[in-house]
């Protein structure tokens, strides 16, 4: 047995991410105050706030682009606060999608796809424009193969960005506000390939302004305040909040 | 006085020029491939190899061509090292060419957005991996207009070797100036002549800079 290879066996009901007391600052500025929540496997948690919350924050620490000060996290598994982690294979079970796509701009959309399965997981490269024509039909995009990111619009940008990720077959996805660069008619094609993804049973965690979005697709909203956890439970909580501050932040919508 | 300019001057002149372009060439294959290193060792992520990167970029940036042209070709001499003015000015050249490239090409890798560093981090990609796959072919693209630019000054400081004796363009001018007394006419020939050479790669140069600029926001 390689533990290189294979995370220590987790219990069959173990979370597919748990945050425990997760503090993390930047320089002075306390930004993740005991974080605590966690996952269970086909489980969608939103995490919603204001601005400045912590949210990104969070789910960056879940996939080691940020290091922690304290507490624990652990995904798949792993624990991601251990300074041995083998962050490549912990980006293997998590997919990640960033406002902003990124989708690498001198490479078609087959070949942002193929890339990655193909030179990290040594998929053969039949194989992984197999893999991509079945990404993209995922995300309705199956004629866009040979296109070039810039010849996307935003949302078919941000669909390709997901297929990308989805050819890695991650065990979990994290969406950090995927359609606040979108313009207002593009964002409903986006939430749509999401919702698709949660029937299917994908795991995920996604910070998102939409309200009705997240009260839709939600088997947990967690309410980040000031660096903390201020409330979470199921998306009920949308609509009866038990703090002053949820009430405030659902009421105004921001 | 000496006579008159012939076509025996004029070939002499040409075999320079020849010269010139050959030494420009070696300058930028040279020094492109060690400023290639430097680029990438100004950006490792060891520490040791970044400083020592950019000692170098330092030291080179601070010493004039011409000095370093004198220490390879005199200094090594005195040294008990004979080297060929060729090898000394080619040398000399490659050393020069390579901090300033490395120094551009720095500049064109950071310039491609942090987001392309992490979505393929995101990717689970190796470092090695996303520099290749990712970040390097935005870089070059980045990076063509500066180069031809810059190969301009390539061109005209091959002038310099004519200090260790290398016959290029301006050596040949002096030496032919020596027999015939001409120096304004000579020197205006061999001013036409670099200016045949630079002008079409700054014309190129600022073509290229406005096609990558109407390119931008793809790049974003
Ligand atoms: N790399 C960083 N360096 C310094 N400060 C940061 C960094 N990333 C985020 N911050 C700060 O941390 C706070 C929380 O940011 P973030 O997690 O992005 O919040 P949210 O996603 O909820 O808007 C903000 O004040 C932000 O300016
Ligand atoms: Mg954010």
């Amino acid at each position: 047995m390689n533990a290189h290879v294979n995370p220590p066996a987790a219990p069959p009901n173990a979370p597919v991410v748990a945050l425990r007391n997760v503090h993390k600052s930047f320089g002075s500025l306390k930004v993740l105050d005991g974080v605590s929540f966690s996952v269970g496997r086909g489980e969608v948690t939103v995490l919603i706030g204001r601005s400045g919350s912590g949210k990104s924050t969070a789910l960056r620490c879940i996939d080691r682009f940020e290091t922690i000060d304290g507490g624990e996290i652990e995904v798949c598994g792993r624990r991601v606060d251990d300074a041995g982690l083998d962050v490549r294979a912990l980006r293997q079970d998590v997919g990640i999608v960033f406002q902003s796509y990124n989708l690498f701009p001198h490479l078609t959309i087959e070949e942002n796809i193929t890339l990655a399965p193909h030179a990290v997981k040594k998929v053969p490269k039949a194989e992984a424009r197999a893999l991509a024509a079945k990404v993209l039909a995922q995300v309705g995009l199956e004629e866009k193969l040979h296109a070039y990111p810039e010849q996307l619009s935003g949302g078919q940008q941000q669909r390709a960005a997901i297929a990308r990720s989805l050819a890695m077959q991650p065990k979990v996805m994290l969406f950090d506000e995927v359609t606040s660069a979108l313009d207002p008619e593009l964002t409903g094609e986006v939430l749509k390939v999401i919702e698709a993804l949660a029937a299917d049973g994908m795991t995920m965690v996604l910070v998102t302004h939409e309200m009705s979005f997240a009260r839709g697709i939600a088997d947990q909203v967690v309410f980040m305040h000031k660096g903390k956890v201020h409330e979470a439970g199921p998306a009920g909580i949308l609509s009866s909040p038990s703090t002053p501050e949820l009430a405030q932040f659902v009421g105004t919508g921001f | 006085m000496g006579g008159a300019l012939n076509i025996n001057h004029l070939l002499f002149l040409g075999h320079g020029a020849l010269w010139t372009i050959g030494l420009s060439a070696i300058a930028l294959i040279g020094g492109g491939s060690f400023g290639f290193l430097i680029a990438l060792g100004r950006v490792s992520p060891s520490r040791a190899v970044r400083l020592l990167a950019a000692t170098y970029v330092q030291l080179i940036q601070g010493t004039p061509l011409l000095v370093i042209m004198f220490l390879s070709f005199f200094g090594l001499a005195a040294l008990g090292f004979n080297i060929s003015p060729l090898l000394a000015a080619g040398a000399s050249m490659t050393i020069f060419v390579a901090a300033y490239l490395g120094e551009i090409w720095r500049g064109c890798i950071e310039a491609v957005p942090k987001q392309q560093w992490e979505a393929a981090e995101g990717l689970a990609l190796s470092r090695s991996q996303r520099m290749v796959k990712v970040i390097l072919p935005q870089a070059i693209r980045l990076a063509t207009p500066p180069t031809v630019g810059f190969m301009v000054q390539i061109v005209k400081n091959t002038s310099l070797a004519s200090v260790v004796g290398f016959v290029e363009l301006t050596r040949s001018g002096q030496i032919i100036n020596n027999s015939l007394f001409e120096p304004f006419i000579i020197y205006s020939i061999i001013a036409v002549v670099y200016f045949s050479l630079c002008y079409p790669l700054s014309r190129l140069s600022r073509r290229l800079e406005r096609s990558a600029l109407q390119k931008k926001p793809a790049l974003a």
